[in-house]
């Protein structure tokens, strides 16, 4: 018999996609995490009601919060966390559902999850990163009136001869891709 | 000593000048460094934000054309976020046996195999401090940086997450600040030493960016730092490019120069300006530079504590 109450079910599905031990259950709601976080003020839900939120199984609230998308990866939250949570990486799972499910699209509460986007598209063009594509890109397409506040930084960056203007391309592309490709049809990993 | 290396897309032309100038001390210091054959992007910190498995399998063709290199089982990495993909790949393929397995069937369409373990991964300043140790490095210095007063930054990826093995303090970290001491610089405290830099929000809220570059540069400052010196790209980049953003958004006046510190190590050899890619920081280094005294600045004499005093406790010093 199943003895997990279905609101339950959206904890287990997080756990479940989360990499490694992500010790969500162990969660105290100290709030060590909120106090720890730089950008913080910046979020509609500290980290720790986020996790009471999704221990209230309330999915779409929870993928619908710019929390996972305001965290920078500073990893402050986990290193502090007395329970041991690896609360970046649950982060970076709320990321790949919202994504995953389409909600991130509904409202414009970051630009982060089209950066994400863009960046990756020149990685698997050329095998590396493109900055002056990856900034002219996402400048121009998400928001152009900005693009020109920060032309004046792009040049200074070219006179100092700090941004490529062409792609650098890996030799063996074809096998990055092959290996893409075939991740593409796995999917989800553990 | 031989090392795989892994540069990461950074050092390749935003960040030029931490690769010429750790090519350019790895000679004095008796490292011999083989470039990753053919390496791609490690994915930062945008592709696991999208998908899972093909983040893995970007960073594990990485370490199998690393693990090919049959004089050395050590990989380096120079900036902070390529060496937390690759360590952290490494760790969790470790620890699962399913991922290692899926990984492996996704790199064997390119006919790579990595088996986690195989590869020892360490970021550049674990190299310098731990691997060539702090002796060495004094036995080199020619030119010490006596009366340059600099703040050490490590940013976030370096010394976080706790993973074991970890070469340093995550909150309090020390190597960078003794290795510049033996140099001869003149190290302040730093409080926010390991704190973030804003890391990709500059580029999608630079309001939060902006923020936390300020809090870095002020605290810096009121420690007496005349310069601050990075172990990551991305820092280097945020606080000396977007500078002059934040002095225009909260009216400050700050002009700190940011450098690596592979640059002042190259000094301290004795090394060319030139050959060590300054000139290339927006807030220029040189007149920073310039200050630098020959002979070592002569240290306050200690007070004698009064004779009511409570007797405290004294640092030992280091190194």
């Amino acid at each position: 018999m199943n003895t997990i109450a279905p609101e339950r079910n959206f904890r287990r599905e997080v756990i479940d996609v989360t990499p490694g031990k992500s010790n969500l259950e162990s969660c105290l709601q100290c709030g060590t995490c909120g106090g720890s976080c730089p950008s913080g003020p910046d979020m509609d839900h500290t980290p720790r009601a986020l996790f009471a939120m999704i221990n209230a199984g309330m999915k779409d609230k929870v993928l619908k919060s710019n929390t996972p998308w305001y965290c920078v990866s500073c990893y402050a939250c986990m290193v502090r966390c007395p329970q041991d949570v690896h609360i970046t990486d649950l982060m970076y799972t709320l990321k790949r559902m919202a994504v995953k499910e389409g909600y991130y699209k509904e409202q414009a509460y970051s630009e982060a999850p089209q950066f994400s986007e863009t960046f990756i598209e020149e990685v698997r063009k050329y095998g590396r990163s493109f900055e002056l594509g990856l900034f002219t890109r996402f400048h121009l397409r998400h928001h152009p009136l900005d693009s020109i506040r920060m032309a004046p930084m792009g040049l200074a960056m070219l006179r100092k001869r700090r941004l490529n203007l062409k792609p650098d391309k890996i030799k063996n592309i074809k096998e990055l891709h092959a290996i893409l490709d075939k991740a593409d049809k796995l999917g989800g990993a553990r | 000593m031989k090392y795989g290396y892994y540069p990461g897309c950074s050092l390749e032309k935003n960040a030029s000048a931490y690769h010429e100038s750790a090519m350019a001390v790895c000679g004095p210091l008796d490292i011999e460094f083989q470039t990753v054959d053919d390496w791609n992007c490690c994915g930062a910190t945008e592709y696991f934000s999208i998908d899972l498995l093909p983040a893995y399998a970007l960073v594990g063709r990485n370490l199998a054309r690393a693990a090919r290199n049959k004089e050395s089982d050590q990989l380096v990495a120079p900036c902070s976020a390529c060496f937390l993909n690759l360590k952290k790949t490494d760790r969790y393929m470790a620890d699962s046996p399913e991922l290692t397995d899926k990984v492996n069937q996704c790199l064997a369409a390119g006919g790579l195999n990595y088996q986690p373990g195989s590869l020892r991964i360490k970021h550049l300043l674990e190299v310098v401090v731990n691997d060539v140790g702090l002796k060495t490095v004094a036995e080199k210095v020619s030119r010490p940086l006596y009366g340059l007063q600099v703040a050490p930054y490590y940013g976030c990826m370096t010394v976080r997450p706790d993973l074991s093995g970890n070469f340093d303090n995550p909150e309090y970290p020390q190597s960078l600040d003794r290795l510049l001491r033996t140099i001869g610089a003149d190290v302040v405290d730093f409080p926010l030493k390991a704190h973030c830099c804003g890391g990709h929000m500059t580029q999608i809220s630079e309001e939060t960016a902006v923020e936390l570059i300020r809090g870095l540069l002020h605290n810096a400052t009121s420690v007496g730092a005349e310069m601050l010196v990075t172990v990551c790209p991305m820092c280097q980049l945020n606080l000396d490019a977007y500078q002059e953003v934040v002095n225009k958004h909260f009216g400050t006046n700050y002009r700190i120069p940011v450098v690596y510190f592979t640059q002042l190590l190259g000094l301290a050899f004795g090394i060319p300006m030139e050959d060590l890619g300054f000139g290339k920081e927006f807030v220029r280094a040189e007149p920073v530079l310039r200050k630098i005294q020959t002979e070592a600045p002569k240290k306050p004499r200690m007070k004698r504590p009064s004779r009511q005093a409570l007797p405290m406790p004294a640092m030992t010093e280091e190194v």
